[in-house]
């Protein structure tokens, strides 16, 4: 799977449209995760997870910050994450079905924030760059 | 047997009876095809889908969008025996569609982000959470009958 040049546009005006909401939209597709998923919260046991949880807040900005660095650094995504893949491979261990969870929930962040922007080709360049970056994250897992 | 909740059953048709199902089904089926370009394999009949344009303006795929959602609606109808409710429907799509059941699954997850994009901030996390739920049984039961 590759990202085209119309991808990497989509997904780069997609991070600049959200701007400074980036950190909220981080935070509320963990609190959404968390709720569909419930499996997703084995991984955070030593985190108050109940409504408005600041540690949540605070994860929510890493998420977030870790895919604005990717979308501006979208040709060399790998490069630009690799501390965060080694991290996730010898320490976190997130199961890679996870991922894609994240995933849908951050597009239905985007998607109820502001319908507009998520046009079908944009929804498919995001849902592309989320999986991406989901595969850069596992790949040193073995 | 799934239980549902009366807040989940609330949230169910409060959503579902303010949902055109002709023109979400139509925008879901429409995203299905391009966000998943693998799953225009089912549709060889239906004509021009060689652009997210063509696509969206394709009236055999506006069409199966809405027969889709229809059915939808009778899953809603018959939360507590959706296995019987879609026995039929089960056999045929593996017997004679042969599709593959994670087609199901990616339906409904396009199905959630056109929701969320139609309700905005009224669609809570619990109101995703419980759609979630019922697009991932509805996938299920569809899976139930494959041999």
């Amino acid at each position: 799977m590759v990202l085209s040049g119309a991808d990497k546009n989509n997904v780069k005006g997609v991070f600049a449209k959200i701007g400074g909401q980036a950190e909220e939209f981080g935070a509320e597709t963990l609190e959404r995760m968390f709720a569909t998923y419930p499996q997703t919260k084995t991984y955070f046991p030593h985190f108050d997870l109940g409504k408005g949880s600041a540690q949540v807040k605070g994860h929510g900005k890493k998420v977030a910050a870790a895919l604005v660095e990717a979308a501006n650094n979208i040709d060399d995504i790998a490069g630009a994450l690799s501390k965060l893949s080694d991290l996730h491979a010898q320490k976190l261990r997130v199961d890679p079905v996870n991922f894609k969870l994240l995933g849908q929930c951050f597009l239905v962040v985007v998607a109820s924030h502001n319908p507009a922007l998520l046009t079908p080709e944009v929804h498919a360049s995001l849902d592309k760059f989320l999986c991406a970056v989901g595969t850069v994250l596992t790949a040193k897992y073995r | 047997m799934v239980h549902w909740s009366a807040e989940e059953k609330q949230l169910i048709s409060s959503v579902w009876g303010k949902v055109n199902v002709e023109e979400c089904g139509a925008e879901a089926l429409a995203r299905l095809l391009i966000v998943y370009p693998w799953t225009q394999r089912f549709f060889d009949n239906f004509g021009n889908l060689s652009s997210p344009t063509a696509i969206i303006g394709n009236p055999k795929v506006r069409a199966h969008g809405k027969k889709v959602l229809t059915s939808f609606g009778d899953a809603i109808k018959n939360l507590e025996n959706l296995k019987a409710t879609y026995s039929k429907l089960s056999e045929l799509h593996c017997e004679k569609l042969h599709v593959d059941p994670e087609n199901f699954r990616l339906l409904g997850d396009i199905l959630i982000i056109v929701l969320a994009a139609h309700f905005g901030k009224d669609f809570t996390p619990s109101c995703q959470a419980t759609w979630q739920k019922l697009v991932g049984v509805v996938a299920h039961a569809l899976a139930h009958k494959y041999h």
